[in-house]
């Protein structure tokens, strides 16, 4: 390269920790990435797909089978990458411990991205956690510029203990955005799958021997951890020394800019005696760390003396307000920086099902067979909320069809029970729930929720949209032969806006004895494209403030209109909101709601 | 270039731009040279739910929620989320606010009423609050789909940025063929900001 063209100033970008990492596998020459979509993790592979062609990016049906995609393709001599929200470890948990004995040809990074505060999550359990029970070395990014750099450095990790290598994000590292210096394109070849059964056949023999690898490896990479420049020393003021790591790093420099630091970029292995030193130096040492105590249990196992959870506690996120009030709890900073003022007292604004969702159409005419609904994780778990409030349980993906049957198994009250899946939770972890209620004939109805889409993710792709990550037609899954395949008998398709459609085959189903199943098809308002149809209004001669309507939910619906001779509020639609999904029309006792394009009489 | 960090506290109701918003001005703040951050939550809020996000920078940025009552100007794009977030804005801070009014599906039910007058209560609580109908005055250019443009319009007035940076980020973020015309937006919201 010419010397000026070296002197340059470095490409500097404003990207989001998902986006940073996108960029650190283009960067790193990572050929293979594979996953199932999950807040906060999305982003990584979207962006794969947007701007980096080179690569081979996919949705897979659910987390397991993308990190074993991952996984083939590491073995195969192809650096990869695997992604998923902290939850989606769980799924692909069963490789993740094995692949750890068997090692990788090429580098395998494996991102879970964890969710403090659960902004959109069922739980908030702390996977760092993971690391250690897979005894795998991860790495915690603390900012955009790291989450980049971690790939390169994971792969390289990867491949020089033999090791999957974990990369934790968090909600506010994988959408912060901060500045990111571009670095070098690596190309790296493919070297192709090497037959070595004693790696690469996981039976007791062989995993035996490969678990003493492990330890061995562990003892490796814990040496490691105490040199590696992924971890450093920051002097300060010695009167107080923090441990920390990702998030945890930028809030204590936000808070305590003058205290020494000891940031981990390698979270696991520590660097114990690294730390052991740095805490002899120090009059004070405080672990900051989110969630659980992972950090500061390991220090004072090893008889190093440290404070931590009293000051940050166990919940949530370390926000600067949190982080404060500990610290000045602890007599580490005078007060909290800028202590607010009170807050108004403000309604507050739940997430709604959209203007026009074909789940609010279907939960309609499911509420009045006041049955127990089994519910699931996507857009339709907000159905739950009022005024629907027609989901009663919300566990995991997929866990809709199991608990039905279970409580079909059990229950004495007679009420009908359902199990509400969407298309996507159907395809992720739903299908073998419901051989489960074939194979041991659980008189329960699935209603499948088909909008084509995975909605609450921002609307991926999945096997039965047609299109795949990376934009190419694909072969769709047909949901009623799949249906059908599994032994169901009693299947029907209805669409979601047709009341009187969806209330006869909700009828018929629970009639049935035994398993049945209703797909209820209709598409997303919203994705992949906007459905605006003829807006609906209300005839103000003929509105007498019931709120029947209002009880659908609708957004596009409020309480702003004028008064009934009784006094009553009447309702208003607002026109650009409405779909024209007719729902709101249906469900009108007074026929009060009209398209805007029928004459109105004034 | 100060060493200080300007916070800047964005609210308002998924689905009105708020995010488009933040993303212009940290990039014009990096290209002035600041280090930048800013911070969301995507996920649930963006289901007709709150939406903030929170934009800082200044010579080393190194979290990326600005403290609780830290921002030095607040700019809601919603009535009433201008009243849910004014606490947090610091003392002598200031706020541009939308007049726009959104009211959830919660407001039907017996339990919560949408406030009376917040912008009022703003006002008293941030003296320097400068109040803006962004979606008439779109309406009035020719394109409502520019509120988030024309409010950052708004906010430029208090911050220190050249109008050609503005100019260059906005134009490579908006629909191509719409550039001229954000470009009236965004001065017109300065005007109306600067009276
Ligand atoms: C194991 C796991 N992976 C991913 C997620 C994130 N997630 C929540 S709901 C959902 C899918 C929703 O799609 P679908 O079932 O089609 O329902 P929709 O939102 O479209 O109504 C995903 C991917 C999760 N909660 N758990």
């Amino acid at each position: 390269m010419e010397a000026s063209t070296r002197q340059e100033a470095p490409i500097r970008y404003l990207l989001s920790g998902n986006e940073a990492v996108a960029l650190g596998c283009r960067e790193a020459g990572v050929r293979l990435g594979a996953g199932y979509p999950g807040t906060p993790s999305t982003e990584i592979l979207e962006t794969l797909a947007r701007l980096v062609p080179e690569m081979y990016v996919q949705w897979s049906p659910n987390e397991k089978v993308g990190l074993e995609v991952a996984a083939g393709a590491a073995l195969t001599g192809a650096r990869a990458i695997s992604t998923q929200k902290h939850v989606g470890l769980n799924v692909a948990a069963d490789p993740l411990m094995t692949l750890s004995y068997m090692g990788v040809e090429a580098g395998l990074v494996v991102v879970t991205a964890d969710d403090p505060e659960l902004h959109s999550s069922q739980n908030e359990q702390d996977n760092r956690h993971y690391a250690r029970f897979a005894k795998i070395p991860m790495l915690e990014p603390s900012c955009s510029q790291e989450a980049k750099d971690y790939v390169a450095a994971g792969m390289e990790i990867s491949e020089r203990f033999d090791t999957p290598v974990l990369l934790r994000m968090t909600t506010r590292i994988s959408h912060s955005k901060g500045i990111v210096e571009a670095g070098e394109l690596r190309s790296v070849a493919v070297k192709g799958f090497r037959k070595d059964a004693r790696k690469y056949v996981m039976v007791p023999a062989n995993a035996r021997a490969r678990h003493a690898f492990v330890e061995e490896r562990l003892d490796r990479l814990r040496a490691f951890a105490e040199e590696t420049e992924l971890n450093r020393v920051e002097w300060g003021d010695r009167r107080v020394g923090v441990v920390a790591a990702g998030v945890g790093y930028v809030q204590a420099r936000e808070l305590l800019p003058e205290a020494s630091y000891y940031k981990l970029g390698l979270g696991w292995p520590l660097p114990l005696e690294g730390i052991r030193r740095f805490a002899a130096e120090v009059e004070r040492l405080i672990v900051i760390e989110e969630l659980d105590p992972f950090i500061e249990e390991q220090l004072l196992a090893e008889g190093i003396a440290c404070e931590g959870k009293s000051l940050t506690g166990l919940l949530g996120e370390l926000t600067p307000g949190r982080l404060g009030k500990g610290l000045a709890a602890a007599g580490l900073i005078d007060t909290a920086p800028a202590p607010a003022g009170a807050a108004a007292t403000v309604l507050p604004r739940p997430p709604v099902l959209c203007p026009g969702c074909p789940h609010r159409s279907l939960f309609w005419g499911v509420k009045p067979k006041k049955g127990n609904v089994f519910g699931d994780i996507g857009c339709y778990t907000l159905a739950a909320l009022p005024p629907l409030q027609t989901i009663d349980t919300c566990l995991d993906m997929g866990a809709s069809i199991g608990t039905a049957i279970g409580s079909s198994k059990v229950a004495t009250d007679g009420k009908p029970i359902f199990a509400a899946i969407g298309d996507s939770t159907f395809l992720h972890s739903g299908m073998t729930g419901l051989l489960d209620a074939v194979y041991n004939d659980a008189d329960i109805t699935v209603l499948i929720l088909d909008n084509r889409v995975t909605a609450m993710t921002g609307g991926q792709e999945h096997p039965a949209t047609g299109k795949t990550l990376m934009g190419k037609a694909a072969r769709q899954v047909d949901l009623p032969t799949l249906v059908k395949a599994l032994g169901v008998d009693h299947v029907q398709v209805v669409a979601n806006h047709d009341q009187p459609a969806v209330r006869a085959a909700v009828e018929a189903a629970v009639a049935h004895a035994g398993p049945s199943v209703v797909i209820a098809r209709a598409p997303c308002a919203l994705m992949p494209v906007k459905i605006r149809e003829i807006p609906y209004r209300v005839d103000p001669e003929r509105c007498v403030g019931c709120r029947t309507c209002l009880r659908t939910g609708c957004p596009a619906l409020s309480l702003t209109g004028g008064l009934t001779a009784k006094g009553l509020r009447q309702v208003v639609i607002d026109e650009d909101a409405c779909t024209g999904c007719s729902l709101c029309f249906q469900v009108c006792p007074h026929e009060a709601i009209r398209l805007t394009s029928e004459e109105v009489p004034v | 270039m100060s060493a200080r960090t300007t916070n800047v506290l964005l609210v308002g109701v998924g689905g009105q731009g708020v995010l488009l918003a933040s993303d212009i001005l940290s990039q014009v703040a990096m290209e002035a040279g600041h280090d930048a951050k800013k911070s969301e939550v995507h996920g649930m809020a963006q289901r007709g739910g709150v939406v903030s996000s929170h934009v800082r920078f200044g010579e080393r940025v190194w979290s990326p929620i600005i403290p609780e009552g830290g921002a030095d100007v607040l700019l809601a794009f919603e009535q009433a989320e201008a009243l849910r977030a004014m606490h947090l804005v610091a003392p002598g801070g200031s706020a541009v606010v939308n007049t726009q009014r959104i009211i959830p599906p919660i407001a039907a039910g017996k339990d919560w009423d949408y406030p009376e007058n917040p912008l009022a209560e703003v006002r008293a609580r941030i003296p320097a609050t400068v109040a803006v109908s962004a979606r008439e005055e779109c309406r009035a250019l020719g394109n409502e789909k520019m509120v988030s443009v024309l409010l950052l319009g708004a906010l430029s007035a208090s911050l220190d940025f050249d109008e050609d940076l503005w100019r260059k980020v906005i134009r490579a973020r908006v629909p191509r063929g719409t550039e001229d015309l954000n470009w009236r937006a965004f001065q017109r919201g300065r005007e109306l900001a600067s009276a």
